[in-house]
């Protein structure tokens, strides 16, 4: 059987951590990067006699979440103990939610692919809780030991876990980057994935195509960047249909990802590693959530990414495509708007153009972020209504974007003047370079006249050198025809 | 119901308890006793009542995201069997 008669079926759960100052149970600080275990206090500790409080920054960004991606916020949610046994979870259980999760249902839409291959998705959300992070175990050389920094422990996560609605690796893909878009948007989550701060499992199987029932699946864990989930996917993919294939069941099972090989691999898996025996947790009482607050923390809730790509589409006639892509992120869907508000709605298009185009490129270039973007939207702005404008061509914009980028100058009617860029539209300057240049390439005309067209293009790219690139091609264009009685 | 000695040393071992003999034969009894306990409940008509999470019928207080905790490694690690670089020590766990 080949692949295409396999049906891929994939569901992610992510743990996004909140960023909050302090950890969810503890008043001790959640910053990244201090040294080990000056951050660990005694309720992360799991000292005898202490109790946890929960963080009100943590249940707040939850709400937040459910409004976000239209889910029920549960007015009572309970909190449950997770069992296992680890050095880096001291209290030897995890606090989590289990059965009354703090957010139920919601659905995230996404555009998955590019151009005319793109299509819209819908992906359902099952569920997303509140937890508390692990600390970390360092396995390296400490005389035969393991070393424990618990400086992590007791940061809140929300465990945000979708139904099992993916059907490639590039709808999952697709699926995590409009999730950790979004919670960046609405300022949940820092989103840095080098830090953790964002991690995906994603449970894979695949069934025969037509196939109602799920086929047996197994969970890849910790995936922290977007080309490992791609990669990751592919590999378990083509791994288990080869197994069925060969006649070898499915055994449902915990994978790792290796990125050095691109392979998955088992993990030592302890017979009884799924059996938590949750219940609730006795130190903590059912977390209430009024409707007076959810109604608050929506007032509150910024405009949506997929509202703000409606707006885009409606507003400046946009395509899906290109309002999805400006609403990645809170910072490119402002700059947006900034740059539109600047250069009118009629440029809208053009707009979009550059910030998609040369300010994403020379951004990707630089490793540099929208919004310390040098050129501002007010510059970028500008220049657009000179490109509009005609007063220069878009080659001469590109060389102006980059002198805007270099701070050669304030705006790009500046750069123009001191720099002579204006574009000549002056027939009769144009219409004496197009002279000079017919009388100084006898064997081009010859050619166009002899039926060449590429003669003629080559003509025009002699006027347009001789005006220095200032010659509006248009006019250029017309004036050769006309003198070479085309 | 009536409990295997499987079970018994399965949940004995989820919980890391080591047991011999006598004591697998005392806790099984005991855990029989508990069980006989639920079954008596299970027969209750609970249609309708809403299960009960906690005994207190209060909601939990919440704490504003304020950092307050010092750092007191120095002190939680006088008390540690053995650290280094900061770390807590223990016996080598893989993965």
């Amino acid at each position: 059987m080949s692949q295409t008669q396999w049906e891929v079926v994939i569901g992610l759960e992510v743990h996004a951590q909140l960023n909050t100052a302090s950890k969810i149970f503890s008043a001790a600080s959640t910053a990244f990067g201090a040294e080990p275990n000056r951050q660990a206090c005694g309720v992360d500790l799991a000292l005898p006699g202490v109790l946890p409080v929960l963080n009100r920054g943590a249940v707040e960004r939850a709400i937040r979440f459910g409004l976000a991606i239209g889910g029920r916020v549960a007015e009572k949610s309970i909190f449950a103990r997770k069992n296992y046994f680890y050095p880096d979870l001291p209290k030897g259980y995890q606090i989590s939610q289990f059965e009354r999760p703090v957010v139920e249902g919601g659905t995230l839409t996404l555009r998955v692919g590019e151009g005319d291959k793109a299509y819209e998705k819908r992906v359902r959300l099952t569920r997303a809780h509140l937890e508390e992070d692990a600390g970390k175990s360092l396995h390296e050389d400490f005389h035969g030991m393991s070393g424990i920094d618990l400086n992590r422990a007791g940061t809140p996560l929300l465990e945000i876990v979708s139904e099992p609605d993916m059907r490639s690796s590039a709808e999952a893909v697709a699926y995590a980057k409009a999730l950790h878009g979004l919670v960046r948007w609405i300022d949940i989550c820092d989103g840095n994935m080098q830090e953790g701060s964002f991690r995906c499992d994603a449970n894979v199987s695949v069934r025969p195509r037509g196939q109602e029932a799920f086929g047996t699946r197994r969970e890849i864990k910790n995936l922290n960047s977007f080309r490992f989930l791609q990669q990751a996917i592919d590999y378990e993919v083509q791994w288990q249909i080869n197994e069925i294939e060969e006649g070898r069941a499915i055994q449902q099972a915990t994978v790792l990802f290796d990125p050095d090989s691109g392979a998955t691999r088992m993990m030592r898996s302890k017979e009884d590693a799924h059996d938590y025996r949750y219940f609730p947790d006795p130190d903590l009482l059912p977390l209430v959530i009024p409707s007076t607050w959810i109604e608050e923390v929506k007032a509150a809730l910024p405009e949506l990414p997929a509202a703000l790509a409606a707006r885009f589409q409606s507003d400046f006639g946009l395509s899906a495509y290109d309002a999805t892509t400006l609403t990645a992120s809170r910072e490119t869907g402002q700059f947006y708007l900034d740059t539109v508000a600047a250069a009118g709605a009629a440029n809208a298009k053009l707009c979009a153009n550059w910030i998609m185009g040369d300010l994403a490129a020379r951004l990707n270039k630089a490793e540099r972020d929208v919004a310390d973007s040098p050129v501002s939207p007010i510059q970028l702005a500008g220049l657009v209504i000179r490109i509009a404008d005609n007063t220069v061509s878009n080659a001469i914009a590109k060389k102006i974007f980059e002198a805007l980028w270099q701070g050669e100058g304030a705006s790009a009617d500046e750069i123009i003047d001191t720099q002579g860029l204006k574009q000549v539209t002056d027939s009769g300057a144009i219409e004496a370079l197009v002279d000079e240049v017919l009388a100084a390439n006898p064997k081009s005309v010859e050619e166009f006249r002899a039926g060449k067209e590429k003669a003629f293009n080559a003509l025009v790219g002699q006027v347009m050198k001789a005006s220095k690139g200032k010659a509006n091609p248009a006019q250029v264009n017309e004036l050769l025809r006309r003198k070479l009685g085309a | 119901m009536s409990l295997t000695p499987e079970v018994v040393r399965h949940v004995a071992k989820l919980a890391h308890i080591a047991m011999d003999a006598d004591e697998e034969k005392a806790t099984r009894d005991k855990l029989e006793g508990i069980f006989a306990l639920i079954e008596a409940m299970q027969a209750v008509d609970t249609t309708g009542v809403e299960p009960m999470s906690h005994p207190q019928d209060i909601a939990q207080r919440l704490r504003p995201d304020v950092v307050s905790e010092p750092d007191r490694r120095d002190a939680y690690q006088s008390v540690a069997p053995q650290t280094a670089d900061g770390l807590y020590l223990v016996p080598r766990v893989i993965e």
